[in-house]
């Protein structure tokens, strides 16, 4: 062996350790985020690459208290259905409508998780908060229910009925009146059409 | 190259000859796309005004529809994008996109899943027959309703109501089932050797099974809305109604053994008079004798309800007013009235229910003060329990196939079973008349919400075993309705009118069960 072929050898074999030691650094090192490209974790809020949106249909309370009415709004697309539904449901939750609108959901409501089954049944979990903070009252909790329930069945397809948990568990109602035990299927009578007054 | 002039004198045959190998190529190429797609057969467009085919085909195994047939009926635009290679099919300013890379499509934006992608074939576009039901509907501004198993379209307000004939034993006597969905009013009238069941709609979307015993078979009648039943023997029939649908069950004995005696025909030839059968909640309210009835004030103990800016708490106010309905009642009427609860205590909804069920009452009604978010949001509204689809449709399986237990007598005993949490949906048809009576009772009495009558999964309805409704008396959150709730006055009038309700509505039964 020449002295030349020596060399090579000897940059080869340092090379090869050099690449070895990255992978096992990269293996036991702290955590990186996911490469670009992936689906985000499901706890976080989805930041995709590229600004995509979906316009949702979100329900706010009527100027007169006594219907829902959609309302158009722009939602990040996301790369699941379940995470589609988180985007629509936060926007739900927090979104505050333009007057004469109303909110019907309950200040400091928040989601806990949501996910459908094949069956088409999606479960929206909520912080006890939606219970606290109801004003009460038999329409008043209509509204509040079928908000969540319109939104979710009026943007995802994949969703036909919506049971409401409330911190992880099942719940009877939300102020006593509206039977939350099981399932609900989309109820347009208590949505006021977009000319109607 | 060959002028036409230049033809030699069997020029013709040869043309005849090209002539034959070009139809056989067409003939060709006809057969191998028949193969794809083969021919169905057309869905029926009804409409209140015609009948008219929507072609169908075959196409990898799904059936499909030409975009261009369906614009043509539904007066619809579609425009090719050939850039997105898809198209664009427009009603009256809303759109539908498709395209045939995806089995999805944008309805006004919003995407819906379709069985299969759309097709290009020649010309055409084919869209899988799912696309009218699933994108087309929601645009149109009529409704559309699409029949897959009885290859029908419905256009419109045309009440086709689905009627099912079928055996349910040869006998005799034969017994036969006709289920009519949604429900609607009916009449049958018996003469011999047939019976005539004339429905209220404008069309029957009818199939029947085989049939045996005494009853030869089960038909249209010649007028669209009628179903013959033609028999060998007396006929009679019964009428129920049950979570919106309708069940005529027949019943055909032996003309020579029969206890069932057909109708005496009239000593002079007239026309069949119908004999209208009577309202099936009158068969309900035959069997029960009004004693009891059970007022739920709302709410109690740790839950308050409502609470109003000055601190005024729903509970004490629904418990004020049932004391004071329980007063006009039993003075009045001198029936049995219960109250959930007497006192300041919490209760839980299914407690309530279950007071009004171990009391075996006659009335459940539930008293509840409204709020809002909106300060101006006023009036009463009465609220009766709306099934959603999938528990209707769970009560409605229980009720038709039920369960038999044999009896000492040697008969059998048809029982149906519902769930405990779900009793109310045997009374879903009372409950409605009865929330009527209290909004019209209300009304004369207290101002009312613009919507008076709604239905919703209410809680303390649901396992409630007799008619039962949930009055909202007033909006604690309006200024104005919350003063008017301190007074003597507006609560007693509220009292009043509940009371004036529960008159009609007894009555209402009474005069049900006397017919």
């Amino acid at each position: 062996m020449n002295m030349k072929t020596w060399w090579l050898a000897f940059v080869g074999a340092l090379a090869v350790l050099v690449l070895i030691a990255l992978s096992i650094a990269r293996m036991y090192g702290p955590a990186r985020p996911a490469p670009t490209g992936e689906a985000p974790a499901a706890s976080t809020p989805s930041t995709p690459k590229e600004t995509a949106h979906i316009t949702a249909t979100l329900f706010f309370g009527a100027p007169d208290g006594q219907m829902l009415v959609p309302v158009r709004r722009d939602v990040a697309l996301a790369d699941t259905v379940a995470e589609q539904g988180r985007q629509i449901l936060n926007a739900q939750l927090s979104e505050i409508p333009e007057a004469p609108n109303v909110s019907v959901i309950p200040a400091g409501t928040k989601l806990r998780a949501f996910y459908v089954t094949e069956r088409g049944d999606a479960f929206v979990d909520l912080s006890s908060d939606v219970i606290t903070g109801h004003p009460g009252g038999s329409l008043n909790e209509l509204l509040t229910v079928y908000a969540i329930v319109d939104a979710v069945t009026a943007n995802l397809p994949a969703a036909r009925r919506v049971q409401i948990l409330v911190d992880g568990k099942e719940a009877d109602t939300i102020a006593g009146h509206v039977d939350l035990r099981r399932p609900l299927s989309r109820d347009d009578s208590l949505v006021r059409d977009a000319d109607e007054k | 190259m060959r002028s036409p002039t230049q033809a030699s004198p069997s020029g013709k045959a040869v043309r005849r000859r090209s002539s034959f190998v070009a139809a056989l190529i067409l003939a060709f190429v006809t057969t191998t796309s028949g193969q794809d797609p083969a021919p169905a057969s057309p869905l029926t467009l009804v409409s209140r005004d015609a009948r008219r085919a929507i072609p169908t085909s075959i196409q990898n195994g799904r059936e499909v529809v030409a975009l261009d047939d369906l614009a043509n009926l539904f007066q619809l635009s579609v425009k090719e994008d050939a850039l997105a290679g898809g198209v664009t099919v427009a009603y009256r300013g809303r759109t539908i996109v498709a395209s045939t890379d995806r089995p999805i499509v944008s309805v006004e934006g919003r995407v819906v899943s379709l069985p299969a992608p759309m097709i290009r074939s020649g010309r055409r576009w084919l869209v899988p027959i799912e696309f009218i039901s699933s994108a087309l509907a929601p645009i149109y501004d009529q409704r559309i309703e699409l029949r897959r198993a009885s290859r029908l379209v419905i256009l419109g307000d045309v009440r086709l109501p689905r009627v099912t004939a079928s055996i349910d034993s040869a006998g005799p006597p034969t017994r036969a089932t006709i289920e009519i969905t949604p429900a609607a009013a009916v009449a049958v009238s018996a003469d011999s050797g047939r019976m005539l069941v004339k429905i209220d709609a404008d069309g029957l979307d009818f199939s029947a099974s085989a049939m045996s015993g005494l009853i030869d078979r089960i038909r249209v009648g010649d007028q669209p809305n009628t179903v013959v039943v033609d028999t060998n023997g007396a006929g009679r029939a019964t009428v129920t109604t049950a979570n919106n649908v309708a069940r005529v069950l027949i019943e055909v004995a032996s003309t020579a053994t029969s206890e069932l005696k057909a109708p005496t025909p009239a000593p002079t030839p007239a026309p069949p008079s119908e004999t209208p059968i009577p309202d099936p909640r009158a068969l309900i309210a035959a069997t029960r004798t009004w004693q009891t009835i059970v007022i739920d004030p709302g709410h109690g103990g740790d839950d308050v309800g409502v609470r109003s800016a000055k601190g005024v708490e729903e509970k004490q106010l629904t418990l004020d007013i049932a004391r004071r309905l329980r007063g006009m009642v039993e003075s009045r009427l001198g029936l049995r009235v219960i109250l959930t609860r007497d006192d300041d205590r919490a209760l839980g909804l299914d407690e309530r229910a279950a007071v009004a069920n171990n009391g075996k009452a006659n009335l459940l009604i539930s008293l509840h003060v409204n709020g809002s978010r909106v300060p101006d949001t006023s009036g009463a509204e009465v609220f009766h329990l709306q099934l959603d689809r999938q528990s209707a449709e769970f009560v409605r399986a229980a009720t038709s196939e039920g369960a038999s237990l044999p009896t000492i007598g040697g008969t059998v005993r048809r029982l149906d079973l519902i769930p405990w949490d779900l009793a109310q949906a045997r009374h879903l048809d009372e409950s409605s008349v009865l929330a009527t009576v209290l909004q019209e009772e209300l009304q004369r009495q207290i101002p009312m919400s613009p919507h008076p009558v709604r239905q919703g999964p209410m809680r303390v309805l649901a396992a409630a075993n007799m008619p039962a409704a949930l009055v909202e008396v007033a909006y604690l959150t309006n200024p104005q309705q919350e003063s008017r709730l301190a007074t003597d006055d507006f609560k007693t009038s509220v009292a009043q009118a509940v009371f004036s309700a529960i008159v009609r509505f007894r009555t209402w039964s009474e005069d049900s069960q006397g017919q």
